[in-house]
Formats: C-alpha cells, sequence, structure tokens
C-alpha cells in the first residue's frame, strides 16, 4: 500500500471527498479533511462532494460507499473508504510526502 | 423475525405483474407491490432475465418505468445480452421509461477502513427512481456487492437493509437478484433472504438424466398465499422465461356434447357417435396395430368434414408419414395444399418438454386446428424425466380442450401383447376416451383387435372387435368368441380405472 502512484510527489495533487449529507461520519471525514490539507500546507486540494446533492457527481464517478477520498489522477483510481482520521495512512496511501516528518500522527 | 409489518398483513396486497404470466398466477397475481423480493439462483439460472423481463413488462405494458441496479454487467452488456429477447433497453433509456445506476465492477484500487454507509449507492438509486418516475427496482446481483466489501460483510447487511427500507418506503416495488453455490442448499450466499427479504423466489438450473431442467419456485410470500413447489420453465427468443405450470391451471374447459368423426365411420358407432369435440382420446398398442392408420384416418375425416388438423409426429419422417397416408388411399399432399393440414415432424430430442410444449401451444395458436394429433406420447416420453412428463401432458392436454380441440394421441406398448406403457399410465386419467389396438391369438391365427375402454361422457361399444387393414384402409369385423385378455398380466390397474 505505500508504493506511490504519483508520478512527483513534490506536486500539488487533487482529490476529492464523497461524503453523504452533514451527518456524523460526513463531519467527521470533513474535519479529518481540513487537518489533511493544513497537513500538507497547501501542497494538496481536496474538492468535496456532497452526494445526497449532487447524485449525478456520484453516478459519473460510480461511488458506492461514503465517506470516500478519492484520487482520480491516477490509473487506476485510488480510493479510501471509511475512516480518514489517520493522516498519515492517507498521505501514505496516496502517495503524498508530509511537510514535517518530524510530527506523529498516530 | 417479527416486524411490525408482519403484523400488519394487508388481506388485499396490490399486484404487480411480472409479465411471466404463468408465474403471476403461482403468486396470485404479481409481485406485492411496494415490497422486497429475492430471486436466488445457481449463474446461469435466468436471474437477469427474469429481473429484465419484470422491468420489460412494466415499461412495455403498464407504463410503469423502472430502475435497473447492476452490479456485475455493465448497462451496454445488459443491453446486447438482453437483446434476443426483443427487449429495446436502448430505446428505453432514451425515452427515461429505463434508468441504469451502474455498479459494475470498475477498475479502481481500494482500501477500506473503519466505519462506512453505502450513501452514494442510496443517493444514487433514489435519485434514478425519482428521475424516472420509477415504479420497479432490480439489484442484481446483491451477492456482487458483498464481494465487492468482502470484509465487511456486517456493513453491508445493515446498508442493504437501510436501501430496502428507504426504496420501500417510496412505494417502489423491489427485485434482488442472489447468487446460490448449489440448487438445493442454501437459499443464498450471505443468507441475504434472512434480513431483507419479503418474498423469495428461486431459479433452478439442474441436471436431470443428462438434461437441463428449468424450474422455478415460490419459496415464500410475506403475508400472502401462493403456490407450492417447483414449475417447470424455459428461456423463449423474444419471450423471455416462460412459466410451464401444473397446479395453477383451473378446470375450467367446458364440456362439449358435439361429436366429430373419427375419421372412420364403425369406429364412430363404437364410440356411440364419434369423439367429443374438445376431447382427448388415447390410442395405445404395439407397433404395427394401426395406431398411425387410425391418426391417419382421424385427420383425413377432419379435413374432409371441412376442419383443419395439425399433426405434430415425433416418430417418423414427413416422407414416411405421407406414404403411409398414400398407402392406404389418403393424400396428405393435397390437403396440405388446400390449407387442411399441416404436418410436422420433430425429433423429440431436438428440445426439452417445456419447448416442445411451446411448440406445440405456437401451432395451435397459428393454425387455429380444429383437431390435433400426436404420434406418438411414448417417443416424447424417452426425453423425459418423470415428474415431468406428467405435468407436461397435464398442460398439454388442458391447454388442446382450453381451445376446443379433438385431440388423438398414441402410446406405444413394448409388449406385443397385451401389457401396458408408462405413457398409457400417465395419461389414461387425463384423457377422456382410450382406444385399445391389440393383437390377439386365436388358435393358430393372430388377429388384430380393438375395443373402447373408455369414453367419458357417453354410452360406447364394449365389445372386441376384429379388425383388418388393406389398402383402403381400416375395416372393422366380427367381435371376437370367448373373452381374449388385452391387457396381460397388468390388467388390474385398468379394471379399477373402469
Amino acid at each position: 500500500m505505500s508504493v506511490s502512484h504519483r508520478s512527483n510527489p513534490e506536486a500539488n495533487g487533487l482529490l476529492r471527498l464523497y461524503v453523504a449529507g452533514d451527518g456524523p461520519g460526513a463531519r467527521r471525514a470533513l474535519a479529518s479533511r481540513l487537518r489533511i490539507v493544513e497537513e500538507l500546507a497547501g501542497g494538496i486540494e481536496i474538492q468535496v462532494v456532497d452526494v445526497v446533492a449532487d447524485p449525478d457527481e456520484a453516478e459519473r464517478a460510480g461511488i458506492l460507499a461514503t465517506p470516500t477520498l478519492s484520487d482520480e489522477s491516477t490509473i487506476p483510481p485510488r480510493r479510501l473508504i471509511g475512516d480518514i482520521s489517520n493522516i498519515a495512512q492517507v498521505l501514505d496511501y496516496f502517495g503524498y510526502r508530509k511537510k514535517d516528518s518530524g510530527y506523529d500522527h498516530s | 423475525m417479527t416486524t411490525a409489518e408482519e403484523i400488519l398483513i394487508d388481506p388485499a396486497l396490490e399486484r404487480v405483474r411480472t409479465g411471466i404470466e404463468a408465474f403471476d398466477d403461482l403468486v396470485m397475481g404479481g409481485l406485492p407491490r411496494g415490497r422486497t423480493t429475492i430471486v436466488g439462483g445457481t449463474p446461469g439460472s435466468g436471474k437477469t432475465v427474469f429481473a429484465t423481463q419484470f422491468l420489460a413488462h412494466g415499461i412495455t405494458v403498464l407504463d410503469e418505468p423502472g430502475v435497473f441496479v447492476t452490479f456485475e454487467e455493465s448497462p451496454v452488456e445488459i443491453e446486447v445480452n438482453m437483446a434476443s429477447f426483443g427487449w429495446d433497453i436502448r430505446r428505453w433509456r432514451e425515452m427515461n421509461k429505463l434508468v441504469f445506476v451502474d455498479a459494475s465492477p470498475r477498475d479502481h484500487d481500494q482500501m477500506v477502513v473503519g466505519n462506512f454507509d453505502l450513501s452514494g449507492l442510496l443517493t444514487r438509486v433514489l435519485h434514478a427512481a425519482r428521475n424516472a418516475a420509477a415504479k420497479r427496482i432490480v439489484l442484481d446481483s446483491v451477492t456482487q456487492l458483498f464481494d465487492h466489501f468482502v470484509a465487511e460483510q456486517t456493513s453491508v447487511r445493515r446498508e442493504l437493509l437501510r436501501i430496502a427500507t428507504a426504496l420501500k418506503r417510496d412505494g417502489l416495488t423491489v427485485l434482488m437478484t442472489a447468487e446460490r453455490n448449489s440448487e438445493y442448499g442454501e437459499i443464498s450466499r450471505h443468507r441475504i433472504e434472512e434480513f431483507v427479504a419479503d418474498n423469495v423466489v428461486i431459479l433452478r438450473n439442474a441436471l436431470d438424466r443428462e438434461r437441463r431442467r428449468r424450474t422455478i419456485e415460490v419459496l415464500k410470500m410475506r403475508g400472502s398465499r401462493h403456490v407450492e413447489g417447483e414449475v417447470p420453465i424455459t428461456l423463449v427468443v423474444k419471450q423471455g422465461i416462460v412459466a410451464v405450470p401444473l397446479s395453477s391451471l383451473r378446470l375450467e374447459q367446458q364440456s362439449s356434447t358435439k361429436r366429430v368423426t373419427s375419421g372412420n365411420p364403425e369406429l364412430d358407432r363404437m364410440c356411440g357417435g364419434g369423439f367429443f369435440r374438445d376431447s382427448i382420446t388415447l390410442v395405445s398398442g404395439a407397433t404395427g396395430t394401426g395406431k398411425t392408420l387410425l391418426v391417419t384416418n382421424f385427420l383425413a375425416g377432419g379435413a374432409a368434414a371441412g376442419e383443419r388438423a395439425l399433426l405434430v409426429g415425433y416418430e417418423e419422417s414427413r416422407g414416411q408419414i405421407f406414404r403411409n397416408a398414400r398407402g392406404w388411399g389418403v393424400d396428405f399432399e393435397a390437403m396440405e395444399a388446400d390449407g387442411r393440414l399441416k404436418v410436422v415432424c420433430i425429433y423429440p430430442e431436438a428440445q426439452n418438454l417445456p419447448d416442445h410444449l411451446l411448440m406445440i401451444r405456437e401451432l395451435i395458436e397459428e393454425f387455429k386446428p380444429d383437431r390435433i394429433a400426436i404420434d406418438s406420447l411414448s417417443a416424447l416420453e424417452r426425453i423425459a424425466p418423470e415428474t415431468g412428463f406428467r405435468e407436461f401432458l397435464i398442460s398439454l392436454t388442458s391447454f388442446i380442450k382450453k381451445h376446443e380441440i379433438a385431440g388423438l394421441c398414441t402410446a406405444t406398448n413394448k409388449s406385443l401383447v397385451g401389457g401396458q406403457s408408462a405413457s398409457e399410465q400417465h395419461i389414461s386419467t387425463l384423457t377422456d376416451s382410450i382406444i385399445l389396438l391389440r393383437y390377439i391369438q386365436e388358435g393358430d391365427f393372430m388377429h388384430r383387435g380393438i375395443m373402447v375402454l373408455k369414453m367419458r361422457g357417453s354410452e360406447h361399444d364394449k365389445q372386441i372387435r376384429r379388425f383388418t387393414i388393406d389398402g383402403t384402409g381400416m375395416h372393422l369385423g366380427q367381435p371376437f368368441d370367448g373373452a381374449p385378455d388385452v391387457f396381460g398380466d397388468s390388467a388390474a390397474s385398468w379394471r379399477e380405472e373402469r
């Protein structure tokens, strides 16, 4: 899972976070999103897609589960489903390098 | 599982017709509206066909749009695979009568950590349903959904129940297909039926004596009655699944008192004036006793009286049948040219029994004969599993009678003198009349004898009459003196019958 699929790990990336409405699960995921963006200090952008508000987008992307964090720039796309609060794990899965490697999230 | 819903059994659940006509009869008119039905089956048992037919009937006949949630094949694959059944899925999509939710596997890497829900799927499904103003929804197959989240079975169960509940709340009639591992094992993998289904239907494609036997069985209908047991089905081009039911057939045929000729005036006299218009007569005899001659007379007698006659031959080729007829002074070619006769010959082995039944039904509906002969049932019996043959006979005879057609079937005895064939055992109670043709020994001579054993609703000659066959057909002679044994050693059951 630690193999990077990103051609250039230093470049700014774009991820999508699919959530459903504003229930507790969605709120937790949105909070984690902010921490991830903070962690990479602007090196990453995470667009939020609310599948309830935009089901067509969910259909296009073939989203079944929420929350799903998705990198659609890679082939094939990579998806992390469920709990994205473990930021080190998230960054590792999507092949991002932390700006401050001394910070321990676990 | 006791739920509030079980307590609130609606005595008159509204029914949603599936379009599989005989199946709708099994479930008292269709699937209950607003309920969830699981259709379980092994791979290749026809689940997707059943599901698509359910949607197709809603769209094309009842103006009820549908949603197809596919977890396995892509929408394009389904379009292509279902085209042979005459379903124009592409057009329905263009007209927004059918909306797909494509949940078929896509190429992506996936990791699941912690809790998730299937809100993505649920919102897509509800969105599609509202988009099309759908009344029917298919999820094919939910087993794939479990396989997609293989380590998260509990979550998938919870979410599937949530989806089913939401769809029900929207008044949708839900059909979910589920994979089975074996024909007679557990109902479905992951035991989906236990937590999500109001109704359970099983499709089977079992191997029986080296032949595939397709059946459908209604296992459970919450809050309503249904017909129990397996019913044969077949997949028909341009139609889809056709069920060939036994138990849902109603004895609704009226009995006619109108007589028609057997084609032989002397035999008519023995029968008290001919066969009844809507009756089935069985002619039983060993090989060479004259069964095919009786069939030929029956067809020619009908044609001469201005009727239309249909022959379904399972033993001889057209050429042989025409030559035989010519040998007895009957010109089948001329009768066919006049449109009074249709002769169809097919090997019993060419298709399964339900297909034979459908073929005969289609022939009857197309040609609209006044009389039909089937020569012979014994040949058909070769290819039939035992239970299947009885079902076939019941369906066939009731179909013939419903159309008020005079029917003549033959059965071949294995032994030359006396005895009875298996088809006789099956059919003896189903036919209205039975005529026996027998070799009868008298001193040093072997004669042919004919007797009318049973003639429902009529007096008939009880004598065993001699007959001879020559270039002009069958000629009845004097009764036998004494009492020849026409039954052989198996007489007891026949006498009880009488």
